[in-house]
């Protein structure tokens, strides 16, 4: 099998679009925060490699050349950052010290249970990065030397974290201003968790497209210093 | 034309971040020189959003796909994440539920100090 596919280029593109355009079609039929189409549509590719042996290396001949836009994409965050800057500037103070205080809080929380449970210093690097949105992500875990899917695996479940018990993580920590509450949850939980927040509210979804831009940055910065430290 | 003028822009700032990641020493992927050098020209005015508009909304409604092949990556690191299955999956869950509260416990309490200090501050001009 995997031979026959190993053939063509178009498979892999094919197999991703579709697969994910399922994963949208059942996302709007069913709309549970659980069936986050990015995890719908992995699950799906990651069951069909396995049952029909297939290597990933060849889905990602033709699926790399989606991947080649994330570049582009990230660039393209600029965007909402340019047209919230109003609000940035107003809440800057607040805005900077919440997010500075989670990415260190994150950085701790990973360093800690890291030499709590005797993890490899491969591994806890590879997590450092794992609260931010995935292209940055993955360019601050090669950086690190890390290993690219460990961190895939920390942003993926963050991010769904964020997106489907957000709300009740708000509830519980009594967090009530619009704009701690964006914040807060584009920090932890990156685009996905921000998709709700959109949901949630105008101030809230600026404010969490603005936690990721900031928080990604941070956390660019700051992650070495976690990893000599911890490492 | 202007979708092709659009996308010679974004790709033109994507290399120029690579160029800059080339230049400077610093461990900061391109995509983050990209975006600030992004920001930079909308802010300075140099580049009009209306000119990257339309292909910038594109890119950013189709972020979620663009993942998709690397999270499929996973399938080749799952021999290494089973025997640290566990503490990969307690860190992951852990470091969320506290990055959460952290922040909007914080951002929070500065919210209200700055909002007292001004309250007092409007309060002492309105007595001068």
């Amino acid at each position: 099998m995997n031979e026959l596919l190993a053939q063509w280029t178009y498979f892999g593109m094919v197999l991703g679009l579709g697969c994910y355009f399922f994963a949208l079609w059942l996302q709007k039929k069913c709309k549970l925060p659980v069936l986050n189409p990015l995890l719908i549509s992995t699950v799906i590719i990651i069951l069909f490699l396995w049952i029909f042996h297939v290597d990933y290396e060849t889905f990602d001949q033709g699926a790399k050349y989606i991947t080649y836009f994330l570049t582009p994409a990230t660039v393209c965050l600029a965007v909402p950052l340019y047209r919230q800057f109003q609000v940035l500037r107003k809440n800057m103070p607040a805005i900077l010290a919440g997010v500075l205080a989670g990415c260190l809080a994150h950085g701790l929380v990973i360093g800690g249970m890291a030499a709590l449970c005797n993890m490899e210093p491969v591994l806890m690097v590879s997590l450092l990065p794992k609260s931010i949105t995935t292209a940055i992500a993955l360019g601050a875990c090669e950086e690190l030397g890390g290993i690219t899917g460990i961190t895939i695996v920390g942003t993926l479940v963050a991010g769904l974290m964020g997106a489907i018990l957000g709300p009740a993580l708000l509830k519980w920590f009594r967090i009530k201003e619009p704009v701690a509450q964006g914040l807060c949850i584009g920090t932890a939980s990156h685009a996905i968790g921000t998709s709700k927040m959109v949901e949630a509210g105008e101030v809230q979804g600026a404010m969490s497209s603005l936690a990721i831009v900031v928080c990604g940055l941070m956390t660019v910065v700051l992650a070495p210093f976690f990893a000599s430290i911890f490492g | 034309m202007k979708y092709v003028k659009q996308f010679m822009i974004i790709m033109g700032v994507c290399f120029l971040g690579e160029l800059l990641y080339s230049l400077l020493p610093f461990p900061v992927p391109a995509s983050i020189y990209g975006l600030l050098l992004l920001f930079l020209l909308l802010m300075t005015g140099l580049l009009k959003l209306e000119q990257i508009e339309e292909t910038a909304e594109f890119f950013l409604a189709v972020m979620p796909l663009l993942f998709l092949s690397p999270s499929v990556s996973l399938i080749t690191v799952m021999d290494k994440v089973k025997g640290a299955f566990l503490p990969i999956v307690g860190t992951i869950v852990l470091s969320t539920i506290v990055t959460t509260g952290v922040t909007g416990i914080v951002t929070q309490a500065v919210m209200k100090i700055f909002a007292k200090r001004k309250k007092s501050y409007d309060k002492g001009g309105m007595s001068q």
